[in-house]
């Protein structure tokens, strides 16, 4: 996966979280984020009492669907060419931006209105197009914040999830200008006087745009329709009023029928934003006549995902449809925020879908198993039940095999040598409780990390198995093995 | 070889654990659990309004013949100087618009004149209580797209008949090749901390006459 | 009832006082409790870190240790998880091919402490007295991989004295995580921070759970604030009567 420069050489997961941790204004505007629509989605989600039932359809439709990912992508490619759509393919991230770039140049154009999307942020689409000197506006009311700010996105669904109004007010104030219709003086922090600044500033460019680049949540493989979902109507002004559209879409965002997309549009906008329904779904098959783009061009996305199918343990990360209600669960990505993730996609879904795109060579990218306590809080939301903890232990396995971390390894072994034999356990607990009396307050090198905030546990004088052995009279220790 | 060739070999290698005689047309997970009847039958139309509400779409129910009296008065409360109306839209439903310019849509309009309309008048193929959703397919009194995006107010008349329980049902009274819009209440952004707000880029106010049953249907 | 105590590596060396709880506690009951001193450590560490191809040794130990109980307890939620969720997958990638079948037959015996009470016991009061206010923090594996649903707080409900009262946020993780505590030590300490703030705004005495790693997490940073909480193993204040006071 190549991705955006933006993302290039940012330090591994507990450097940049530390940082993070560190920003009480980060912290503050996350905490606050994160709770709010946690609570809205449980509130719309209880509302339906055949939720697990919903939960256990749509991982079923995907697991069907990726298990025969050929046959329906073959499928889809029929049904989107006979309703008049071109389909291309592009391997990897390079190719999906030099196949974008070539199509926009063949409109004559030189810039692009874009519907948020993932998996353009994931291939760097803006900036390649920008190298070609096609300028790509974002419209998303968060991507537009992002874009202003020359910033980085944080949260799938909410880019600009930390930043506060005070913050954006001022980001439209100094920025709008320089891409089009400036803010007016008297800008203010209400988030409506914001969003109708951003109304105004694009305007005149959805009303004129002749291409417009989008992803997809969804391409049903038996009728060749692709699904937007959104909220602001940003969408439905690039999908609808320009001559050319460009949909860049995962090769795993397909679904084979009709019927199975009732499954996901129950489960996505309660998980998403929290709503029975978000604003505005598009549906689109093809071309329409006197209706919308009279060019339609569909870019099929590999850039490691086939890689990820490959993994039998893995392939379930390929059910997921963005929703990110798991960022908004997680207690780490609360603390540590999107960025540290180094990635567009953050939170528990980035530390398994990340590694597994790019690989874990990098320090960063092999540190993103390791960004969670395993709690477990993004499994019971995940409306397409990924087992994200087992994935994580799954890649951390894959980091340790790829060389792992020496003294960790030596510790683990160690471990492994006093566990194989109670005997030899029932001896060095013997030497930690004589040595209670001297357990340090602060411990040198690696141990620093647990005594900086906390205190050691004393070990008692006698461990549970001298205790029993004394008062049961049972053998202290058992025959030691050979 | 091409890169279609090479991403279909690449996934056919990937997934070399699935049993070739693994049944790829076999029942659709989704059709295995029958449409839920989460919602009583005569709860739906109560429960349609409360959820169109509450996403703030301003809701009036009518009955037929109050129709049109209703709809011309919607759209002088909101002002309207002039109104798109789409190819097909029923001529009662209009019967009552004196002094409002209807523009007509049967040659396109310029995307200029649509945003200088000061709204659209429009039917939908299906409304779905459980979620307060109105979908257009661009079929006859609903037009292209266009017509509900650009003007910044859109007048919905609903039909007691095409409203369903929930969103499945939905699913079989749509045909996919229409271009289809799903609409929940206004434009809205939640992008600013999370704090939901109605209105953005397309119509903020999104009014819908909902029609009462025909008596003795 | 032939019970087989599962003490856990952890509890055995650091936490004895919680073994004894579970042992005067069974045998008040009238359970006949044994403590086979085969048994060493679940492997939970090295599965959890990365190192779970080297745990088979352990598997093997677990499922001969145990087998042949009609109940295997536990007083740690995460080690009781490890054993039912994932010894069985180490067990089938095994070298061995006899470990599934010796897992298989020992896992469904494996019960938490507070599940073998009010399922297998059936019992909700266990005549415990405890005359304190005490705030029960779940624990992420006790809650979402063993269940354990609401069986620890009407336990404590049911102890005589005891004022119960709500930590707030408590379903949240306290940062422990295992290796996670050392490896992202200043997201940890953050979400251990805010966890401490909870159970001391409670204003209780006691800061309880059924897994006392998170407890040593949590304990050892009240401790370090002086905040005058102490952290107590669920089993220690069922235990806990008029003559033997956790």
């Amino acid at each position: 996966m190549s991705n955006g420069s933006a993302f290039l050489g940012l330090p591994a997961f507990p450097g940049a979280a530390r940082e993070a941790v560190g920003n009480a204004q980060l912290r503050h505007n996350l905490r606050k984020a994160t709770h709010t629509i946690r609570s809205k989605r449980a509130a719309v989600v209880g509302e339906l009492d055949d939720w697990e039932e919903l939960r256990a359809a749509g991982k079923a439709v995907k697991d069907h669907t990726l298990r025969h990912l050929d046959h329906y992508l073959v499928r889809l490619e029929e049904a989107v060419t006979a309703a008049g759509g071109h389909v291309h393919w592009a391997a990897d991230a390079d190719e999906a931006n030099r196949i974008v770039t070539e199509l926009v140049r063949a409109t004559g154009g030189h810039d692009v209105v874009k519907v948020k999307s993932m998996a353009t942020q994931e291939i760097g689409l803006n900036e390649a197009l920008e190298a070609e000197g096609i300028r790509a506006y974002e419209t998303d009311l968060a991507e537009l914040i992002v874009q202003l700010g020359d910033d980085r996105p944080s949260h799938i669904l909410v880019p600009a999830i930390h930043r506060n109004r005070s913050e954006i007010r001022e980001i439209f104030l100094r920025e709008m200008a320089a891409w089009g219709e400036p803010a007016p003086d008297d800008l203010t922090d209400e988030p409506r006087v914001l969003a109708e600044a951003a109304r105004r500033h694009l305007r005149k460019r959805f009303l004129t745009a002749q291409v417009a680049v989008s992803g997809a949540n969804f391409m049903v493989a038996e009728t060749g329709t692709l699904v937007v979902v959104e909220s602001e109507g940003n969408g439905r002004m690039c999908l609808t009023l320009p001559e050319t559209l460009i949909s860049v879409v995962g090769i795993e965002k397909v679904v084979p029928t009709w019927q199975d997309l009732a499954v996901f549009l129950q489960l996505l906008p309660r998980s998403s934003t929290g709503e029975r329904m978000n604003p505005y779904t598009s549906m689109w098959t093809g071309v329409a006549p006197s209706d919308g783009p009279r060019n339609f061009h569909l870019v099929l996305l590999d850039n490691g995902r086939s890689r990820v199918l490959a993994d039998e343990v893995g392939r379930q990360t390929l059910r997921c449809i963005r929703c990110s209600a798991c960022l908004n669960v997680c207690p780490v990505y609360e603390r540590a925020g999107g960025h540290a993730y180094g990635s567009v996609y953050p939170g528990p879904i980035g530390a398994i879908l990340t590694p597994q795109l790019r690989g874990t060579t990098s320090e960063l990218d092999a540190s993103l198993p390791y960004a969670s306590t395993l709690c477990g809080a993004c499994y019971e939301v995940c409306p397409v039940a990924i087992d994200i903890p087992e994935v994580l232990v799954h890649l951390r396995e894959q980091v340790v095999e790829g060389g792992g971390h020496r003294a960790e390894r030596a510790a683990m072994k160690a471990a492994g040598w006093i566990f194989a034999d109670p005997a030899r356990l029932a001896r060095v607990q013997r030497v930690a409780g004589r040595a209670r009396r001297i357990v340090p307050r602060r411990l040198p090198g690696p141990g620093a990390a647990w005594t900086d905030t906390r205190d050691l546990p004393v070990p008692p004088e006698q461990s549970f198995r001298d205790w029993w052995a004394a008062e049961r009279g049972r053998p202290t220790t058992p025959r030691s093995n050979p | 070889m091409s890169s279609r060739d090479a991403v279909l070999a690449r996934i056919r290698a990937a997934l070399v654990d699935v049993p070739a005689d693994e049944a790829v047309d076999g029942p659709r997970p989704s059709e295995a659990s029958p449409p839920r009847a989460r919602v009583a039958r005569d709860a739906v139309l109560p429960l349609l309004v409360e959820h169109l509400r509450d996403y703030r779409a301003v809701v009036h129910e009518v009955a037929p013949d109050e129709l049109a009296g209703a709809l011309a008065e919607a759209l002088r409360r909101r002002g309207c100087k002039s109104v798109i109306v789409p190819p097909g839209t029923p001529v009662a439903w209009i019967a009552e618009t004196d002094g409002i310019e209807l523009l007509d849509d049967t040659t396109p309009l310029t995307v200029d004149r649509l945003d200088a309309a000061d709204g659209t008048v429009t039917g939908c193929a299906v409304a779905i209580a459980e979620t307060g959703t109105i979908v257009l397919d661009a079929g006859p009194g609903q037009g292209r797209r266009a017509l509900t995006l650009v003007p910044d107010y859109h007048l919905c008349v609903v039909h007691a008949e095409d409203v369903v329980a929930s969103v499945p049902e939905a699913f079989p009274r749509l045909d996919a090749r229409r271009p289809l819009t799903w609409i929940s209440g206004p434009s809205a952004t939640s992008d600013i901390e999370l704090d939901r707000v109605e209105g953005v880029h397309g119509p903020r106010t999104l009014e819908v006459l909902l029609v009462r049953p025909t008596p003795g249907r | 009832m032939r019970v087989g105590l599962f003490i856990t590596c952890v509890n055995d060396t650091l936490y004895p006082r919680t073994g004894q709880a579970v042992v005067r506690l069974l045998e008040r009951l009238g359970c006949e409790v044994d403590f086979p001193a085969e048994q060493s450590c679940c492997g939970q560490m090295h599965w959890n870190t990365g190192y779970g191809k080297q745990i088979e040794p352990l598997v093997r130990r677990f499922a001969d240790t145990f087998a042949g109980y009609d109940a295997v307890v536990t007083a740690s939620g995460s080690c009781g998880a490890m054993v039912r969720d994932n010894h069985p997958k180490a067990a089938a990638r095994a070298a061995d091919p006899t470990l599934p079948e010796a897992v298989a037959a020992v896992v469904p015996q494996v019960y938490d402490l507070s599940e073998f009470l009010v399922d297998v016991l059936g019992v909700t009061d266990v005549g415990a007295y405890f005359p304190h206010t005490v705030t029960y923090h779940p624990s992420c594996h006790s809650l979402r991989l063993m269940n354990l649903g609401d069986r620890p707080t009407t336990l404590l409900r049911n102890v005589r004295g005891l004022e119960l009262r709500d930590l707030p946020g408590a379903e949240e993780c306290c940062g422990f995580g295992g290796t996670f505590a050392l490896k992202n030590p200043d997201v940890s300490a953050a979400m251990c921070a805010d966890k401490v703030r909870h159970a001391v705004g409670t204003g209780a005495e006691v800061l309880c759970a059924a897994d006392n790693s998170c407890l040593m997490h949590l304990g050892g940073t009240m401790g370090r604030q002086r905040s005058g909480v102490r952290t107590l193993h669920l089993a220690e204040i069922l235990a806990s009567t008029e003559e033997f006071p956790a």
